[in-house]
């Protein structure tokens, strides 16, 4: 009785929150799956659309764009992720760490800029440091001056860009997970490295790096699947041209923005199931591997 | 504060000032341009391409009504989007921390494979899902296709993992005495809730309140994708249909003001919490990268 009394009162609470779950998370994944089975497209409209099996999924196969897109997609995530969600991360940690307290924290809050500031804003800004002469800032700084070429960086060094704006604002993502990471090596340890004569770069190999391990694994994992499907700031910065097509902005212009209006759903739903595959699997190993040891505690207060 | 001297402490520097430096540049372009007539580089010009060209006529745009209503509507969206996302993720955090209902663990471990889970994916779908909402009377005038409404429920929907997840954390810090001497004392769960618990996590409801309206007034992709009258719809997408129209020429003084305009609520919630906001996004912050 009172069990039951419980299971109910915790249901109540979370209610709202299944509701929303349930039309926006679970519906959505099986309704993904279901659409790619289908041909249904602005042509067919939502009433005359017919089930067609795999044969979107054959045509993704036999796409010309598919190679293309998905040598795209995996140079884009494997580069940013080593070089600057990792990289750069790990770098500003340790540079910002190994500074006096309050110029390391100038340099943290600077990094985490690119983060909060409207993707929109944020992606004008990095468009007109690489725009044309002579308005770009990179022109007028680093090539004017020493009599180099002029260009106009975006369409030039597109998926340079993409990678770094990407990587921007990824990096801070690694660096604050690092730097508490690094915070939390005793100061003994730090010390009497030192102390024994090591110097700060064989501190670094062989005190900080065994001790990130397990944050850098965090890391690469969450941060894979997040550039594998994040697209908004490649569409607002190049929108998908000079071969910067990833997946998931492939399945996002088939299926609900071109110029032509017509709105492949079928194939579009297919191109991003295959995401919402890979998603859910590596999201099932990341809640394998990550913190759900904390999760196991029990609540005590129900045995009074 | 003084520096230590020698090569590693320099190298740290120098490292940092050269990585950092796009930031730093592309932040002063914004505020230099704002107010110049056009720029080359960093340096403001007038018309003939001289030094100076001073001007106050790039805000010329805070004069059409337009951009009020524009704002109301980013506002509106942001307001609702964190009132949102505080009442249901406090009331199932509380629930997942406190309550031994049955289903717990399989809401937990829920509760992070949907925090991972590339929810952009699900677009398309969520499409679909509008324009059902939006055949039911009255609910769909409200929430439906095209609404402020809609966007703001998916945007809710989308954000819940993450303040689901925070809540819990925060719930569950606080000391088991206090509410078991309420619900001894008679308290119902509910009161217990409201009255006991919840002001207990203030610190941790501020900072989800900051990083939900920070989130709700950048939004870009959501609005694009779900209102139709896309471009006037809130200030990302507005900024995004003049950035990239191709009729009228471009005049990035306009542009950056407009920028900084939907950038200073920002940095100044960002200036004022920065502390709290770094805990927020090490426990993972979804979209974007």
């Amino acid at each position: 009785m009172e069990k039951e009394k419980r299971n109910l009162t915790g249901l109540w609470f979370m209610l709202p929150a299944i509701i929303l779950v349930i039309v926006f998370f679970f519906i959505p994944v099986i309704m993904t799956i279901g659409i790619s089975l289908t041909d249904m497209s602005s042509v067919t409209g939502f009433s005359a659309w017919k089930w067609v099996g795999f044969k979107n999924y054959i045509k993704i196969a036999q796409h010309p764009d598919s190679i293309t897109n998905f040598i795209a997609t995996l140079k884009y995530v494997s580069i940013t992720l080593i070089f600057f969600n990792v990289g750069l991360g790990l770098l500003i940690a340790i540079a910002t760490n190994h500074l006096k307290n309050s110029i390391g924290g100038f340099f943290r809050a600077a990094w985490l800029l690119p983060r909060i500031t409207p993707p929109v804003v944020y992606v004008l800004m990095w468009s007109m440091l690489a725009a044309d002469a002579p308005y770009g800032v990179i022109n007028q700084l680093f090539r004017i001056p020493f009599g180099l070429s002029t260009t106009n960086w975006v369409p030039e060094y597109a998926f340079l860009f993409i990678v770094l704006v990407n990587g921007y604002i990824g990096a801070s993502f690694g660096m604050i997970i690092f730097s508490s990471a690094i915070e939390s090596i005793p100061k003994d340890i730090m010390i009497s490295s030192l102390v024994d004569g090591a110097s700060y770069s064989q501190r670094i190999r062989h005190i900080i790096i065994p001790q990130l391990r397990w944050p850098l694994l965090f890391v690469v994992t969450y941060q894979t699947l997040s550039l594998l499907t994040s697209f908004e700031y490649i569409m607002i910065l190049t929108d998908g041209n000079f071969s910067t097509e990833v997946w998931s902005l492939w399945s996002y212009h088939k299926a609900l923005n071109n110029y032509w209006g017509n709105f492949q759903y079928g194939f579009g739903a297919a191109l991003a199931a295959v995401l919402v595959v890979v998603g859910t699997l590596l999201g099932i190993i990341y809640m394998k591997y990550f913190r759900f040891d904390a999760l196991v505690q029990e609540p005590k207060i129900d045995e009074l | 504060m003084k520096l230590k001297r020698d090569n590693f402490t320099l190298l740290s520097v120098l490292t940092l000032i050269i990585f950092t430096a796009p930031i730093i540049l592309g932040y002063l372009w914004l505020f230099i341009s704002t107010f110049s007539e056009r720029t080359y580089g960093l340096k403001p010009v007038d018309v003939d391409g001289n030094l100076g060209g001073f001007t106050l006529k790039n805000w010329a745009f805070l004069a059409e009504p337009d951009i009020w209503l524009i704002t109301l509507n980013t506002f509106l969206l942001a307001t609702f989007l964190t009132m949102g996302v505080l009442l249901i993720s406090s009331l199932a955090g509380y629930a997942l921390s406190r309550v031994n209902f049955r289903g717990r663990k399989t809401f937990l471990s829920m509760t992070l494979i949907l925090h991972a889970f590339p929810s952009v994916t699900l677009l398309i779908a969520i499409y679909f899902v509008l324009r059902f909402i939006s055949d039911i009377p009255l609910l769909g005038a409200l929430f439906g296709y095209n609404t402020i409404g809609g966007v703001v429920l998916i945007s809710i929907a989308l954000q819940l993992p993450l303040g689901i997840w925070l809540m819990k954390g925060f719930f569950d810090g606080v000391s088991w005495d206090l509410e078991r001497a309420a619900l001894i004392d008679g308290c119902s769960r509910w009161r217990c809730w409201w009255q006991i618990m919840v002001p207990q996590i203030k610190p941790g409801l501020a900072a989800l309140s900051i990083f939900s309206f920070m989130t709700g007034w950048s939004s870009f992709l959501i609005p694009y994708t779900f209102l139709t009258k896309g471009n006037k719809a809130v200030l990302s997408t507005y900024l995004n249909a003049m950035m990239s129209s191709d009729t009228v020429s471009i005049q990035y003084g306009i542009l950056a003001a407009i920028g900084l305009f939907q950038l200073i609520p920002i940095l100044l919630f960002y200036s004022f919490t920065q502390k709290y906001l770094m805990k927020i996004f090490s426990g993972g912050s979804h979209g974007g990268v």
